[in-house]
């Protein structure tokens, strides 16, 4: 079967099985390894992508259910070269330590702030209750989500 | 060309700048000391390369089968004859050219178990399949049968006649110690497995040579290790073994000896398929298979007087190996030398065992044998201070080491000693008196039928930094660094970056001495055929000790370069390079002044120096389910100079998380020497909303022997976390619980009177077929 969708805003065709995972067509036919596995069951979050928006465990996604919809993964924010600005943030407060969590947990992160999400300790913990960090004790991450929370927050206030 | 200095031609004086007097802060705020992660960008993107990022074109995938018995003859390997073997290959033991020996420190560990062997744990590895695609291989997998007969297996150390290792420390008269005691206070403390749980699991992938040699790039902290077994097991010259780092997902121990097993069994199919050889574990494999936490027994009898004085401490170790030595012997020497706490004490001894069970192999883990032996040393003073009527923090102020104190081996502590720095530091930081006072009139008027309690607790532990005696000695590292023929300056080591910050800090290091910016400080890449062998990255030697070897490295560097040019480094070292070509400064350690210890008696300075931790941690208790939240833990560190700010907060922050994950819902289940909960669904770790808030404060107590005065921070808050919770658990309800981790079944059998659950670490007998 074929099945088209979008990775990160540019359109994608893969010829796939329909039940291959979401995960192994990023890693695999998209060479966009970014995205990692850390468990294969949706417990630990290491895989999580954004799927039109909402933060989903690309290991329990199959391709059939990606077909016209658009995809964001860590690829797909800043570069390198150019972070962006919650990126920047986790740099800035040592919110990655292995790395291995972070790009599931920047995605995570990244619906959190896209929906509005503001500093509060507790809503910074439920938005990312779903990815399983062991290095940090998770301290500087919640910073980092809220560091680029109040400048998302000051940086639209600049421009009204 | 690059030449290499020989050794010898240290220059006169060192730069003053950062040679820290013992006790003094260092200046700087934080923000100029934490310069940003190094290698951040490329983690923070998705570009870095971790172990199955990599691609090698016509890779096969590799998979290990494993036994599933925990005690058992291997009669036969059986192929079914319906399925067309010419599509995979298969390796057994019989095909291992060199020694059949995971290389470590006694040789009693197979690669494979050999046919007419014996299987000694549930999930050893027996044979080896590869095949170019994973269908292939699944299916391969299934027409492979191991004809076994069963033995009869031993789960329980304190069961098993098998002695692994074992080791006594003592000083003093215990029985004149305990006939000066008024009171005597017993314990025994039980601890379970712990899984590391890295989030990246195991994974090597091994790329066959022409000539027969073979390169490994993987999930791994020690590339020598890896390397010294497969020259070993696969009849190999130092150049034909090559160790490759990938970028590694978290290590904590987990990914010390391990890897060795791994890249040794996706060598020899790589070696088999002439083609490289994927082996990637998935979560069951790895939870299933590898090393965990050491489980153990721990028994106190502590002799105080009347006036509150410690006078005698009598301690039992017992902790099990699993199934082979692996590092047993020295997770079980740390354990025992770190069992009777950071109090001074003039009549001590210290027994211990790591006996053999039929359950898989136990190994390094943060901490490495302190946690369990500071958790059972913590919760024995805390139920002294009750049965004295003194508060923990009042008896801790009365026993903690000072300078000049000896510890049970005889080490005299001549300085760096920050026992009460931390105490008072915790203590104030979480306003520990207050709270336990209002917590105490809160328990008084509870009323029947109340719902939630709340407590607070405190612990305090020390930590050994770097290899325990003569360790260092005969590791015997090496670490250069480099001025390359196009002047660039670069660090070699085998030191890896597993999230820890190696990569950050060591260019800061080196930076500082030759007076250069960070960026102009490259570090070589962790593979074997380019960077020496400056030892493991384990014990939390990397910051103190390899550490000190670049900072003396770049020192020998710079006088070099000055005497030379006649200017500063900086100034002058790209046109030393145009005219002289590069020049390579090779490091060899050499043993800490006035630091001795005697192997054979257990004897003198086990460590070159400690660091000190305490912990405060507040709880709520759930009095109806015994469920437990850990609200708040203020853990203060020291670890000596502090090179790097805000990484030392992520170790300690992180090391807390891990403790108190140990204390409250990490266990592993076992029947019939099998994990049970070998899943993620199963084997629970803290979430965001499970963590407390995390306090971290560094404390700077300076180690005149390392150049800069750092000591090793990593292990250092995992081992007072747990007593912190489970004290804090006690405040709360009352009860004391001796087993961990503090489960709402233990807490719940303890305060009604309910079933005690299993102790932790034992598996339960084999489940009847057939029983009702």
């Amino acid at each position: 079967m074929s099945y088209r969708f979008l990775v990160n805003g540019d359109p994608v065709e893969v010829e796939v099985p329909g039940m291959r995972r979401l995960l192994d067509v990023l890693r695999e036919d998209l060479a966009l390894t970014g995205t990692k596995e850390g468990c294969g069951e949706g417990e630990c979050g290491a895989c999580s992508v954004l799927l039109d928006g909402a933060v989903v465990d690309s290991c329990l996604v199959p391709i059939c259910q990606v077909d016209g919809t658009s995809v964001r993964t860590v690829e797909g924010l800043g570069s390198a070269g150019q972070l962006n600005d919650l990126q920047a943030a986790f740099l800035q407060t040592g919110g990655a330590q292995c790395g291995i969590c972070t790009p599931g947990m920047l995605m995570a992160a990244e619906a959190f702030l896209a929906a509005g999400g503001g500093t509060d300790d507790e809503a910074i913990r439920a938005a990312i209750a779903g990815n399983l960090c062991r290095c940090t004790g998770y301290t500087k991450i919640v910073q980092a989500i809220a560091l680029a929370a109040e400048q998302r927050r000051s940086a639209g206030h600049d421009s009204i | 060309m690059t030449r290499t200095l020989p050794p010898g031609t240290r220059p006169g004086s060192a730069p003053e700048a950062l040679i820290v007097p013992p006790g003094t802060q260092t200046p700087g705020s934080i923000a100029t000391r934490s310069p940003l992660r190094r290698e951040g960008p490329e983690k923070l993107t998705g570009l870095a390369k971790y172990a199955d990022d990599l691609v090698f074109p016509g890779a096969w995938y590799g998979a290990t089968i494993r036994s599933t018995e925990p005690h058992a003859a291997l009669l036969a390997i059986d192929q079914d004859p319906a399925f067309d073997w010419a599509r995979v290959v298969v390796v057994t033991a019989a095909d291992i050219p060199g020694e059949n020996i995971v290389s470590l420190i006694r040789d009693d560990q197979p690669i494979l178990v050999p046919v007419g062997g014996e299987i000694r744990h549930y999930a050893e590895p027996v044979c080896l399949i590869a095949a170019p695609d994973r269908e292939t291989l699944r299916v391969a997998k299934r027409h492979l049968r191991l004809r076994t007969e069963r033995l009869a297996a031993v789960f329980d150390p304190l069961e098993s006649s098998e002695e692994i290792s074992h080791c006594e420390v003592a000083t003093g008269d215990l029985e004149a110690g305990f006939a000066e005691a008024d009171v005597v206070i017993e314990g025994t403390y039980r601890v379970g497995h712990q899984e590391q749980l890295y989030i990246e699991n195991q994974a090597m992938i091994a790329v066959p040579h022409p000539d027969g040699g073979v390169t490994v790039h993987g999930s791994c902290q020690c590339p020598y290790y890896i390397h010294r077994a497969l020259k070993r097991s696969l009849q190999l010259t130092d150049a034909q073994a090559v160790v490759v780092q990938a970028e590694t997902g978290g290590g904590f121990g987990g990914k010390e000896e391990y890897p060795s097993i791994v890249a040794l069994h996706a060598a020899l199919l790589a070696r088999r398929a002439g083609r490289p050889v994927r082996m990637i574990y998935d979560r069951h494999e790895d939870l299933s298979a590898t090393t965990k936490r050491h489980p153990a027994v721990i028994r106190h009898r502590t002799g105080v007087t009347g006036d509150g004085r410690l006078v005698a401490q009598e301690i039992e170790v017992v902790m099990d190996a699993g199934a082979y030595c692996t590092l047993s012997p020295v997770v079980l020497s740390r354990g025992v030398l770190h069992a009777a706490g950071p109090y001074r004490c003039p009549n001590v001894r210290i027994r211990g065992r790591a006996m053999a069970t039929n359950t898989p192999p136990n190994g390094a883990f943060r901490g490495f044998g302190a946690p369990q032996t500071e958790f059972a040393a913590e919760m024995q003073v805390n139920r002294i201070a009750e049965a004295l009527g003194i508060s923990p923090l009042e008896l801790r102020r009365r026993w903690a080491y000072h300078e000049g104190d000896s510890t049970p081996t005889g080490q005299v502590l001549r300085e760096s000693v920050a026992a009460l720095d931390v105490l008072e530091a915790a203590a104030e930081a979480s306003d520990f008196v207050r709270h336990a006072e209002q917590t105490r009139r809160a328990r008084e008027a509870r009323q029947s039928g109340a719902r939630v309690a709340s407590g607070i607790g405190l612990a305090m532990g020390w930590h050994g930094a770097g290899f325990t005696g003569s360790g260092e000695v005969h590791i015997a590292g090496v670490a250069s660094v480099e001025l390359t023929d196009s002047g660039g300056v670069r660090v070699l080591t085998a030191q890896t970056e597993m999230g820890q910050g190696t990569r950050t800090i060591f260019p800061q290091l080196v930076a500082a001495e030759l007076g250069l910016e960070i960026d102009a400080v490259e570090v070589a890449a962790q593979d074997t055929s380019i960077v020496p062998d400056s030892g493991p990255t384990v014990a939390s030697r990397t910051a103190m000790v390899v550490g000190g070897l670049i900072i003396n490295a770049a020192r020998r560097l710079r006088g070099h370069v000055e005497a030379a040019t006649g200017h500063p480094f900086a100034d002058s070292y790209r046109d030393f390079a145009r005219e002289h070509g590069g020049l390579r400064v090779d490091e060899h350690f050499e043993p800490y002044p006035n630091v001795h210890f005697d192997d054979a008696t257990y004897t003198g300075d086990a460590y070159p120096a400690f660091g000190w931790a305490c912990a405060v941690a507040r709880v709520d208790v759930d009095l109806d389910t015994g469920e437990v939240a850990v609200r708040d833990v203020v853990s203060a560190d020291d670890a000596g100079r502090i090179i790097h700010p805000v990484l030392a907060e992520g170790q300690v922050e992180g090391g807390t998380l891990q403790a108190v994950g140990y204390a409250t819902i990490e266990e592993i289940k076992l029947v019939d020497g099998r994990y049970l909960n070998d899943r993620l669904a199963t084997y629970l770790i803290p979430t965001a909303l499970d963590a407390p808030r995390i306090e971290a404060i560094l404390v700077e107590k300076a180690f005149s022997g390392a150049p800069h005065g750092a000591k090793g921070i990593g292990e250092l808050p995992m081992d007072v976390g747990a007593p912190a919770v489970v004290a804090a658990i006690h405040d709360a309800t009352g009860v004391w619980i001796h087993d961990l981790p503090a489960t709402p079944e233990r807490i719940l059998a303890a305060m009604t009177g309910a079933p005690v659950p299993a102790a932790p670490g034992v598996s339960a007998p084999a489940i009847e077929r057939g029983a009702a």
